[in-house]
């Protein structure tokens, strides 16, 4: 399974991350690499079997009641590289609208 | 007091003298910064953060009847402190101060541990050699040109050279397991759901386990003590108590250990090989049984493991996006926000497991790598549950080589994801390993054993730890490797 | 060519929850910004999620009511995409596996009960807000607030069965009753506690095929439903008329300006790679959950109009008014006198409502006021022709301020119902004896003058009489008087 250049910026894209045209290369031929170590799967008889999404736990559900953790005023947006009257600051959200 | 230097004492006994007023946890928690820290801390750089005053001021609040009383411990840092920067070894998290403590951190805490610290790590925990440290690598206190092994070489360094008699990490594929063999340190991965992932920055939540790190197997059990049992905060947690492991001491006679010889017929180390021939003869001697049997090869568990890690991961680290907290690259749109700031704050190894995990979950390949990855998972996990049909722990390798040189495998991810071969299984069944440490090969490196056990299975893997460490003395260090921090066993 | 519409609705109803659907940060309306936040919806490092039970029991609520069948097992997955009101770039949703699938809501009042099928209603967690960019200079931003973020929302989709935009807007209207009716959601529209979004496609009269269908957003009150659907048919309908063809796309509706915009859309937008939360357990419904929440399912809307239209025999009208809300129906049922359905609507209707809307009070603010037994009481007196209507109506008002029963009140004020024949047989023959003229007119057969001789009687027994009762006697008496042929 071979991941080219352009399958590598698609998937940059979609998990916004931004890399160098230089690497674009270098890491589709990794990736492709691992895919193909990863191919071994086909080996495995795997008929019949269900998906293990996870360990199977049984945990209870939260009863509705609040649980202390709720954060003092001003604390949410304290460690934020830039807030305003206790707002997220972002560079602007618009929905991309043709009239 | 007299004997001992108190940073060679193990935790429990720190704790006895604080108990009794003979040692202050403050000069407890110095000691390990003023001995062995001030002589081996430069070199081997096992810390990230280590902050004197919150130490002090840890140290002062310390509940002195504690079961832990003025134990140090110092923290992967992928676990969240209030009192401590938590960066899981990444510049998108520097200086980023989580407003809560990890539920292992508070019961740590609450047992009267002293977080002295946070140790460095693979970025995000994705690596097995801590080189991936977006703050510098940790070097093996055994051999500097040698990696500790990772992800959570800094604290596992750190126990071995004697800073800290115990500390806690994470285990996602191995990685409290691997650099404890690199170390020469114990080194547990608790049953999935037996120990709170609240607080421990999620890699691969399905995986993800906090481990201990301890010189003795006495500590790894009054650690686990502390910190096991369930969480109101964590809904993947198993129901009930978590087992008793007071037993710890108790012998291994009339148990039966699997031996699963096919598994290092080739691609182990001589002396990894010579390590387990020994292990099997003290635990025969002890009066456990052998049981001959062959396994599935650990490289199905790789390959399954490298697709749903790093799918897990890849929405797991999306919210790492430079607008609530963590580093932010300046731009005046929004998509350039994230894609800079993310570019710039996530290291070559986190850059590329998200990709891969984002192809593998992405629309068309789901079916066929995500889905496929899963069903493999329950087969191997079947393939454990029948192998424990016919005993109560397998031996095996914890690493198919010993500490490797830095730079080694930085430029080949695939033989990097191949150390962790002997150790991703019990991660993909949720099953407890322990790494046990069998003293040092001739070139003075360490060299360990792994224990693997059904699930809950920790009060038998440790009884088996433990008769292995009461078998353990100075004849497994060879002449002209003496450390003053290496330790025979017996204790 | 004439074209159909074919619509399907996808509604966000809030659920009214005291915390959050993963955390217990408060759900509430408008708190300072980011103030009900914690380490789980915030989506700090290290933070895990907990479902809430009451979440889940709303859920059920109105899966059982809808006739949905609920799945013993349902799978929370996570949905990937990046947007900075939402904290972990992912929101937990349900995908695959949800709770519910199937059943209908009945559109009782339109078209004669047609029930509009749902193909699921899911349980997720709703997005925080982010706020239109402000300017200063060069410099635009954005603020964004997140304590919506993790309230808990159910989405409930519709089969593409809908068919005009009244049609909609009926649904939705039906839809918010219900989920008031449940308690399980206040579906205030204004604050975005019941959301919809629309695809509409249009395809010829009678064609079974579908058309290429359009998403429609940010339709927040349900006029908005009807005249943005409306806006969307004509627009297809006019690209089809020209020959050319709609293209897929999300359209937002302005409803200030009434208009609509296309939102533009990069490659790959929508690849959510899904994939179950390794942080939750399977969301399990016992046998024993499920038939509790049958048990406990009330006398649902609809079927609770019908049998006021047709056991109460009441107008549709009234029926329909009347069930508007479970509290008004509870209360309007406990204060009607026995066979008297009717008369006690007739001043629910009226009476009530005129002070709730005056006042502004909910039907419980009312009902702790005056309590249904104590309207009972008075209607109760009024059917059995005890007391003539404006003193009827002197007694609902001194209801809203004073306590005490209807004859105590009277007491208190020294009103003094003359309801007697015996006490009122006097003044009406005393009327008809010092009004013989308008007699002789009346038994002439002059119906006109019988007024005169009511108000004549009315007004002797200084406005206490019940006036049915005057106008029995005043029958009796003249006929009576009646010359025998
Ligand atoms: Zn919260």
């Amino acid at each position: 399974m071979a991941i080219d250049r352009a399958e590598a910026a698609r998937i940059a894209e979609l998990a916004r991350l931004d890399l160098p045209e230089s690497e674009l290369d270098r890491v589709a031929a990794q990736l492709s690499q691992v895919l193909d170590f990863v191919a071994r799967l086909d080996e495995l008889d795997l008929e019949g079997l269900e998906p293990t999404a996870f360990a199977p736990p049984h945990a209870a559900l939260r009863a509705d009641l609040p649980d202390g953790r709720t954060l003092e005023p001003g604390a949410a947006t304290a460690s934020a590289p830039e807030a305003e009257f206790g707002y997220f600051i972002v560079p602007p959200v618009v929905e991309n609208l043709e009239p | 007091m007299s004997g001992p230097a108190p940073w060679r004492l193990s935790a429990r006994e720190v704790a006895a003298a604080v108990r009794d007023g003979s040692l202050s946890p403050g000069d407890a928690a110095d000691a390990g910064f003023a001995g062995p820290g001030a002589r081996f801390e430069g070199e081997v750089h096992a810390l990230l953060a280590s902050d004197a005053s919150a130490r002090k001021a840890a140290a002062a609040r310390v509940p002195r009847d504690g079961v832990l009383a003025g134990v140090p411990v110092l923290l992967k840092d992928n676990l969240c402190t209030v009192d401590h920067p938590t960066t899981c070894g990444s510049r998108i998290l520097e200086g980023w101060r989580s407003p809560y403590d990890a539920t292992v951190v508070r019961r740590l805490r609450e047992a009267g541990a002293v977080v002295v610290g946070k140790g460095n790590m693979d970025e995000f925990a994705m690596g097995s050699s801590t080189e991936w440290s977006a703050f510098g690598p940790t070097r093996n206190p055994y051999d500097p040109s040698r990696v500790p092994g990772g992800s959570s070489g800094g604290p596992a360094a750190a126990v071995a050279y004697g800073l800290v008699p115990v500390a806690l990490g994470s285990d996602t594929g191995g990685s409290v397991r691997q650099p404890a063999a690199f170390c020469g340190v114990y080194g547990l991965k608790p049953t999935y759901g037996r120990l709170s992932r609240y607080g421990l920055v999620a890699f691969g939540s399905s995986l993800d386990q906090v481990g201990v790190f301890a010189r003795h197997v006495g500590d790894v059990a009054e650690v686990y003590r502390a910190v096991a049992g369930s969480d109101p905060f964590d809904a993947s947690m198993l129901e009930g108590p978590a087992p008793d492991v007071s037993g710890w001491a108790a012998g291994v006679r009339g148990l039966r250990f699997g031996w699963p010889a096919n598994l290092w017929r080739e691609g182990v180390d001589g002396a990894i090989v010579a390590a387990l021939e020994r292990a099997a003869s003290w635990l025969e001697r002890a009066g456990a049984t052998r049981v001959p049997f062959e396994f599935l090869p650990g490289a199905f568990a790789v390959a399954a493991y490298y697709l749903l890690a790093t799918a897990e991961a890849s929405s797991n680290l999306a919210r790492f996006d430079g607008v609530r907290y963590g580093l932010r690259m300046r731009s005046d749109e929004l998509a350039t926000l994230y894609t800079r700031t993310r570019g710039a704050g996530f290291g070559p190894e986190v850059r590329r497991r998200i990709l891969l995990g984002t192809y593998a979950l992405s629309a068309g390949y789901h079916d066929a790598f995500y889905l496929k990855a899963q069903r493999a998972r329950t087969r191997i996990a079947h393939e454990y549950a029948a192998a424990f049909a016919r005993c109560d722990w397998m031996l095996m390798p914890v690493t198919p080589s010993l500490p490797f040189r830095l730079g080694e495998k930085t430029a080949d991810p695939l033989a990097m994801y191949l150390s962790d071969v002997f150790t991703i299984g019990a991660n993909l069944a949720g099953i407890p390993g322990l790494s046990v440490p069998m003293g040092l090969e001739a070139s003075g490196l360490p060299v360990s054993v792994q224990l693997v056990g059904p699930a809950d299975a920790e009060p038998v893997l440790l009884r088996a730890a433990r008769a292995l460490e009461a078998e353990g003395d100075e004849r497994n260090i060879p002449p002209g490797h003496e450390k003053e921090f290496a330790w025979p066993g017996k204790r | 060519m004439a074209w159909e519409a074919v619509i399907g609705l996808e509604c966000h109803v809030q659920l009214r929850t005291r915390t959050k659907m993963f955390c217990g940060c408060p759900v509430a309306y408008g708190s300072e910004p980011n103030t009900n936040v914690c380490p789980v919806c915030l989506g700090l490092p290290g933070a895990l999620p907990r479902t809430n039970a009451a979440a889940l029991a709303f859920a059920l609520r109105l899966g059982v009511a809808l006739g949905c069948t609920i799945r013993a097992e349902s799978v929370f997955a996570r949905k990937n995409y990046f947007y900075p009101d939402m904290p972990k770039n992912y929101q937990i949703t349900q995908y695959e596996r949800t709770l519910c699938e199937g059943g209908a809501l009945p559109l009782a009042r339109e078209g004669g009960g047609r029930a509009i099928a749902l193909t699921r209603i899911h349980c997720e967690e709703d997005a925080g807000k982010s706020f239109h960019p402000e300017r200063q200079g060069d410099r635009r931003w954005s603020r964004v607030d997140l304590n919506r973020a993790g309230v808990p929302l159910l989405e409930l989709v519709t089969e593409p069965v809908l068919r005009s935009p009244a049609e909609c807007a009926a649904f939705l209207t039906e839809l918010r009753r219900l989920v008031r009716w449940l308690g399980v959601s206040d579906g205030d529209m204004e604050k975005g506690q019941l959301r919809c979004d629309a695809n509409v496609s249009l395809r010829p009269t009678g064609s079974t095929t579908l058309g290429t269908k359009t998403e429609l957003k940010n339709l927040n009150s349900i006029k908005g439903v009807e005249r943005g659907v409306a806006a969307e048919i004509a627009r297809q309908t006019a690209l089809l008329d020209a020959g050319e063809r709609v293209r897929q796309a999300t359209l937002l509706y302005d409803a200030d300006h009434e208009r609509l915009a296309v939102m533009r859309m990069k490659e790959h937008a929508h690849d959510y790679r899904y994939f179950p939360d390794p942080d939750l357990p399977v969301l399990r419904v016992s046998e024993a959950q499920r038939a509790e929440a049958t048990a406990a399912s009330p006398e649902l809307p609809w079927a609770r109009e019908a049998r006021y239209r047709d056991a109460l025999e009441l107008p549709a009208y009234d029926a329909a008014v009347l069930t508007e809300s479970r509290d008004l129906g509870d209360y309007y049922e406990a204060c009607v006198p026995p066979g008297e359905p009717k008369l006690a609507s007739n001043w629910v209707m009226t009476e009530v409502m005129r002070v709730l809307k005056t006042r502004d009070w909910s039907v419980a603010e009312w009902a702790a006021r005056v309590p249904a037994p104590r309207l009972r009481e008075l209607l109760a007196r009024v059917a059995a022709r005890e007391l003539p209507g404006p003193v009827a109506k002197q007694v609902f008002a001194w209801f809203l301020e004073q306590d005490g029963s209807v004859a105590e009140l009277l007491e208190r004020h020294g009103v003094r119902v003359a309801g007697g024949d015996e006490e009122l047989l006097p003044i009406v023959r005393a009327v008809l004896d010092e009004n013989p003229g308008p007699v002789a007119q009346v038994l002439a057969g002059r119906d006109a003058t019988f007024g005169f001789l009511v108000g004549q009687a009315m007004k002797k027994s200084g406005g206490q009489a019940v006036p049915q009762v005057l106008q029995r006697l005043l029958r009796e008496e003249l006929a009576a008087r009646t010359p025998r042929p």
